[in-house]
Order: C-alpha cells, then sequence, then structure tokens
C-alpha cells in the first residue's frame, strides 16, 4: 500500500521511500524512514494534500508525493 | 567574534534572535539570492555579532535559504554556532544538529521551549545530551527570555577556546560507517586544502552534492574509487546513498533521545492545536473561516485602523503643507521653489507615505497569522486550488493583500518558501486591482455605467483576476518552467506571538518604507512634478495643456487610437498614474479645466462608453505605481526583471483593452 491511500486515523510503517531528488532529499530530511510510524492525521478540505502525525510532529504532503512513500 | 544562528523553521529562531540583540539589527542582502539573513550586536557585548540565517531542515544546495546558511558557514567560517532547536520536537529538530556538528566548528545547542517540555511532564537530560553530542547544551525559553545569558556564555567560552565539537561520528560499525570512514579517509588532503572538515566533505560526497564535490577538485581516480565504497555500502546496507544516510542519522537521535529524552504524554499545546485545527482546517469551516479571518484583517486595516491612521497622517501632512506655503509665501519665495516644495515634495512623498499606517497595520495582523501559525494552515488549506498555477497554498495570502495593495502584498511574499513561488506571485499581484484603483472606476462607472456600477466594478476585478490566472499559466509554460518545490511543510502547534518580533516586524517594515518613500518615491515625484510644471524651453506653464507632461502624452496618444480613445488628455492621466493611482482622477480633472463636480461630464467629450470601459480595461492592467514597482525592485533585487514586470503589465493591459474593444465594436455593429 502507498501512503495517499492509507484511511484517515491508522497509524502505517514505512516500508520504502521512492520519488528522487529534491523531492526524495526532503521526505527523508523530514524523517520519513523506513522503519518510522506514521499516522494519517487528515485531508485537506478539498482533498489534497494530506497531513500526517509522525516523530512527534505534523507534516504535511500531497497525495502524489505520498503516493511514492510504500507502508505496510 | 562573529556567531551564526542556525536551526529549523518554527523553533523561535527570530525570537532568540530579537532576545540576544534587542533592536540592534540590520539587514545584510547576500550576492545573488534574495534572501536577507539579519545581523545584530549581541547585548551588553560590544563587538560580537549574531547571524539570523534562514531556517532550514538540513544542510542540502536546493532552496535559497539552504544555499545561503551553507555557503554564510562554509565560507565566513563564523566563530561558533547557536543551534537552536524545539525541544517539543527534539528528534527531527536534531537532524540538522548532526549535519553541523560535522562541520568543525565550536557548536552550542540552545533547547527552546523547555519551559513547555517541562510542564507537561517530559525532562530532557541535559547533562547525558552534552555527554552524547559533545557539545555544550543549554535550556531556554525564548519568548520568557530565559536561558539567554547562559546561552551567551556557553557560546563565547566554545568559540574563544575552540572547543570543536567532540562527536562526529554518528554512525554504528556497519557498511555506512565503513564506507565514511573510507571516503572520509581518500578526501582528507583536498578538504584540508579548501579548509572543510573531511568528514562534512566525506558525508556530501556520498549524498552526490555537486557543489562540494566540484570545489574539492577530486581526480577521476579519486572519485572512481569513492564511488566504489559507495556501491559497496548501498549493497550491503541494502538502501541506496541518501536513504542510508538518513537512517544512520535518524538511528544515532533516536539512541540519544532514547537515553536523554522522557518524553511527554500528548502536551496540552498539540492538544490545544488539534482543537483549533478541528475547526480551522475542518473540510466544511476551513474555507468559511479563512475568508472570515482575511476579511476581519482587511476590514481593520483598510477600514477601521489603517485608513483612521492614513486619513490622520494625510490630514497631518496637509496641514504642515499649508502651514508651510504660508511661510514660504510670506518670505516672498520664488514661486517655482514654492511650486516644488508643495505640488512636488508635498504632494508626492506625502500622498506616497500616507500609505505607511496600512502598511504597518497590515504587517501586524500578518506577522500574528505567521507566528501563530496560521499561515502553515492556509498553504495547507488552498495548495489545491493554487497548485495548477504552479504556485503553492501560501501564495494566496499576499495574493488577496493585493485587493489592498500591492506594495504590502508584495512585501509579504518575503515569507514564501521558494524563490521560484516568490517571483511568479510577485508578477502576478499587479493584476490584483488594488484600492487606489477604486476612485478611477467610481468616476468613470458614475459618469458612464450609471445603471451597471455594481457589475462594471466587478466585471474589472473578474478581469483583473482573470488575466492573472492566463499570465500564470503562460509564465509556468514560459520563464518558469522548471520543477516546483516540492511541497513537504511542517505544520507548527499554534503558538502565542511574540509581541517583541511582531512589533520588531512592523518596525522593519515601516522603516523600509520610509527609506524607499524619501530616496526612489521622492526622485519619481520630482520628475513627475517637473514634467507637469515646465514646458519645452523650461518655462513655467500657465496651462497645464502645454507641460512637458502634456507634450509626452500627446506623443503616446496615437498609440491608444487601438483602443479606442485617442486624446492627449487620457494619455496625459495615465502617466501620472504612475506615481500613484489616485492622480489619473485628478489629472484628469486639472486637463479638462473641470472641477471634481464637473468631471464626468468633461469626460463624455473624451469617451465614447466603449473607449471608457476600454480605458478602464488598460488603467486596471497597466504598470503597478512607482511605490509598487520600488518594492518589486527591492524583493526581486532585480532591476532588469522588474522594467521587465513594468513592460509586461503595460503589454498585457493594451493587448487585453484592445482585444475587448475591437471585438466590443464589432459586436455593436451586428447589433
Amino acid at each position: 500500500m502507498t501512503l495517499d491511500q492509507v484511511p484517515i486515523g491508522q497509524e502505517v510503517k514505512i516500508t520504502s521511500v521512492g520519488g528522487e531528488g529534491e523531492l526524495r532529499c526532503r521526505l527523508l530530511d523530514m524523517g520519513l524512514i523506513p522503519k518510522t510510524l506514521v499516522r494519517v492525521q487528515k485531508v485537506a478540505p478539498m482533498g489534497d494534500p494530506i497531513e500526517l502525525h509522525l516523530r512527534g510532529y505534523e507534516l504535511t504532503l500531497r497525495k502524489e508525493d505520498a503516493a511514492k512513500i510504500e507502508v505496510v | 567574534m562573529v556567531y551564526a544562528l542556525v536551526g529549523n523553521q518554527n523553533c523561535g529562531k527570530t525570537t532568540l534572535f530579537n532576545q540576544l540583540t534587542g533592536s540592534n539589527q540590520h539587514v545584510g542582502n547576500f550576492p545573488g539570492v534574495t534572501v536577507d539573513a539579519k545581523t545584530g550586536e549581541i547585548r551588553g557585548d560590544r563587538g560580537d555579532a549574531v547571524v539570523d540565517l534562514p531556517g532550514i531542515y538540513s544542510i542540502r544546495p536546493y532552496s535559497n535559504e539552504e544555499i545561503v546558511t551553507r555557503s554564510f558557514i562554509l565560507k565566513e567560517r563564523p566563530d561558533g554556532i547557536i543551534n537552536i532547536v524545539d525541544a517539543t520536537n527534539i528528534e527531527r529538530n536534531l537532524y540538522l544538529t548532526l549535519q553541523l556538528l560535522e562541520m568543525h566548528i565550536p557548536v552550542v545547542l540552545a533547547l527552546n521551549m523547555m519551559d513547555e517540555v517541562r510542564s507537561n511532564g517530559g525532562t530532557i537530560d541535559i547533562d547525558k545530551m552534552q555527554e552524547e553530542l559533545g557539545i555544550p547544551v543549554v535550556a531556554i525559553s525564548a519568548v520568557r527570555n530565559e536561558g539567554i545569558e547562559d546561552l551567551i556564555h556557553a557560546i563565547k567560552e566554545v568559540a574563544e577556546r575552540h572547543v570543536y565539537p567532540k562527536v562526529t561520528d554518528f554512525c554504528e560499525k556497519g557498511a555506512v560507517h565503513r564506507c565514511i570512514h573510507a571516503v572520509s579517509h581518500q578526501v582528507e588532503d583536498h578538504a584540508e586544502r579548501i579548509g572543510m572538515s573531511p568528514r562534512f566533505a566525506a558525508t556530501k560526497i556520498v549524498e552526490g552534492d555537486r557543489d562540494i564535490i566540484d570545489s574539492l577538485h577530486l581526480s577521476e581516480n579519486e572519485l572512481d574509487l569513492m564511488e566504489h565504497s559507495i556501491v559497496e555500502m548501498e549493497r550491503d546496507s541494502e538502501m541506496d546513498r541518501n536513504a542510508a544516510l538518513a537512517d544512520m542519522r535518524y538511528a544515532f537521535i533516536e539512541k540519544v533521545c532514547a537515553q536523554a529524552v522522557i518524553k511527554c504524554k500528548e502536551s496540552r499545546e498539540h492538544i490545544r492545536s488539534v482543537r483549533i485545527d478541528s475547526v480551522l482546517t475542518n473540510k466544511y469551516l476551513a474555507i468559511p473561516s479563512f475568508l472570515l479571518i482575511m476579511l476581519f484583517v482587511f476590514w481593520m486595516t483598510f477600514g477601521v485602523i489603517g485608513t483612521f491612521l492614513s486619513d490622520l497622517l494625510s490630514a497631518g501632512i496637509d496641514r504642515l503643507a499649508a502651514v508651510t506655503e504660508r511661510a514660504l509665501t510670506a518670505y516672498g519665495i520664488n514661486p517655482v521653489v514654492k511650486s516644488l516644495v508643495i505640488d512636488g515634495i508635498f504632494a508626492g512623498v506625502g500622498s506616497v507615505l500616507s500609505f505607511l499606517p496600512i502598511i504597518v497595520v497590515l504587517f501586524f495582523f500578518l506577522s500574528i497569522l505567521e507566528d501563530s501559525g496560521y499561515m502553515a494552515r492556509i498553504a495547507f488549506v488552498m495548495d489545491r486550488p493554487l497548485r495548477r498555477l504552479g504556485l503553492s497554498g501560501r501564495s494566496f495570502v499576499s495574493m488577496l493583500i493585493g485587493f489592498g495593495c500591492s506594495v504590502p502584498a508584495v512585501m509579504s511574499t518575503r515569507t514564501l518558501s521558494s524563490e521560484r513561488d516568490k517571483k511568479m506571485t510577485i508578477m502576478l499581484i499587479p493584476f490584483i486591482s488594488c484600492s487606489a484603483k477604486i476612485p478611477i472606476y467610481a468616476l468613470f462607472t458614475a459618469a458612464f455605467f450609471r445603471r451597471f456600477q455594481a457589475l462594471v466594478m466587478i466585471g474589472l476585478y473578474a478581469l483583473g483576476i482573470l488575466t492573472g490566472i492566463i499570465c500564470a499559466a503562460v509564465l509556468k509554460k514560459t520563464v518558469f518552467r522548471g520543477k516546483p518545490m516540492p511541497f513537504v511543510m511542517e505544520l507548527p502547534n499554534y503558538r502565542f506571538p511574540s509581541p517583541k518580533s511582531v512589533l520588531l516586524l512592523m518596525w522593519d517594515k515601516a522603516k523600509d518604507f520610509i527609506q524607499r518613500a524619501f530616496t526612489v518615491i521622492f526622485i519619481a515625484t520630482l520628475i513627475i512634478w517637473f514634467l507637469q510644471t515646465f514646458d519645452m524651453r523650461l518655462n513655467v506653464v500657465s496651462d497645464s495643456g502645454d507641460s512637458l507632461l502634456a507634450m509626452i502624452g500627446k506623443l503616446l496618444a496615437p498609440l491608444f487610437i487601438p483602443l479606442g480613445f485617442n486624446d492627449w488628455r487620457a494619455a496625459t492621466a495615465l502617466i501620472s498614474g504612475f506615481s500613484a493611482k489616485e492622480a489619473v482622477v485628478s489629472t484628469l480633472s486639472v486637463l479638462t479645466g473641470t472641477g471634481m463636480s464637473g468631471l464626468g461630464g468633461a469626460l463624455d467629450t473624451i469617451f465614447t462608453p466603449l473607449a471608457a470601459a476600454s480605458y478602464l480595461i488598460f488603467t486596471l492592467l497597466y504598470t503597478p505605481c512607482v511605490a509598487a514597482v520600488t518594492t518589486i525592485r527591492r524583493e526581486l533585487g532585480s532591476a532588469w526583471r522588474t522594467t521587465g514586470i513594468v513592460c509586461m503589465q503595460c503589454g498585457v493591459a493594451w493587448l487585453v483593452a484592445f482585444i475587448f474593444y475591437q471585438i466590443a465594436s464589432l459586436c455593436l455593429q451586428f447589433l
């Protein structure tokens, strides 16, 4: 499953982070690395982006970018 | 001694900077980028300076902020780094710290918001933290001004005694460890030659950082050898190089935190934030509450406080002008000099200066929105509609402000995180009809479209927005073709803004504007005055129709024949509109020789209703006023680009008015 498909409120574990270049580095720098637990907190009113909770803080990502993160 | 203040966004860095320096600050601009780094003198200490570097999450060469921060540290080599971290969000904050430790510069860690951690029942073992990270750690609360003296003492100590970070090896024995050590051994000579720490050079080589690799002047052979170690690491760790390094850093941080940090349960601040967000980013309430908040800000700024103060200020300026005029008359001074002072300086600078209260009040609200954390929510909520234009949600606020005045709107783009977004937003703001154009619309709609006054007004605003959207789409395909910056943004907890930071920001913006009012804008108004007052032979004109400005108007008038108005007075009014948009109305009144009451009737002789509509469209879209243009120049840091924007605006205005007039004339023929 990829992160954009996770239902709201569910906590999942990252297995791999895709994407490339700047986007990928940003995702990794913000702590989205394999084995990290992430909870999908909310979806923005217009259906995109999504709000995540990880490592004790809130992060927002666009769905197209979240689709590059594999989770279980 | 020069210290660099480095930290993530939203960790209280600016607040700490204000506490460290008081009001002893000035903005330094770095060549090539338009991100500012403020410098200030540490309070109570002559000669020690702190540089407030932009908030970043990692030392990478992507965003402007990152480039400024890293090149400052690498090239200017500060005597010490104050690394401020948000203690309530320590894991992610320490990620940057680990990269700073590799740079072989004395570092002190300032644990901000420790009061919040403690009040929620958490603790951080400072001694343990110092031991694990190998640098002094000081608990502070920037907002409450606690621990600042200790912090100053600590940074002085390490900087004066050259105490470098003791721990730089964050990797467990294993593939990553082997690789970094192999590479750092190979690069040692090269790195030391350019005064760079080998460990830092090694990690940047592993990350594939082109800037650093180029600056090291490595041979093909050496690069091949290093690449070999890196590929080996990727194979053994079963991760690619970037993931392996991020994993290594976070693994180390988790280890440190497991030993030194007792996390609290969910903090009060977080619970409060979630509660506020249950309204402000709620599926149904988010957009109405956003509009409500912006409406309130607008109403206060352009309606209640701002206008009141503006009126007060212009009344004051008028009074001063009257007194000066009387004094000059009594003194019997040459009438030209009197005209220069009264009609040139007082009228010109005075009209621009009356914007000042609006700017100050607007920035009061904006800095509250920014510091409280709401700005990030706006970006979250509005991202989707703006993404199509190649922008991110944050630009929305700047554009909204444009409905009030382009000057603060352009100034507010300073907080946009990507340079591309900033440039594009600045280019689009002038399409949004500012409040200074309302008198023009009011005059024309009353004279020509009495029955459809509101409709024409709304149509003009809509046309401005529509043209902006079309231009954005064109710009996205041409000038700003590159990839937009990824939208990976933190949503910080809501916090009370620090009054000191809010006040300092207001003061900053006010100072900036006053400076420009008395330099560039001053000169521009003098030029307009000169053109209005003299004729070709430099005689003072008695009939304003003979002035140099009117000459230029007559010269330009034929340009507007395709737009339906061929009258030098119309063209001249447009030129004087450059000093301030309201001037279009006053110039028309002067040139037609009518007072404001008779002006509507006089316009009938210049324009047909269709030409009037075309004229309105042109004024809606053509060049921003001089105050806005100088602000654009300041924010873009480029005279060329600013000229480009002015030309683009005029070109677009001409084109749209032309298309409108020609199509509308055709339609009328068939009717």
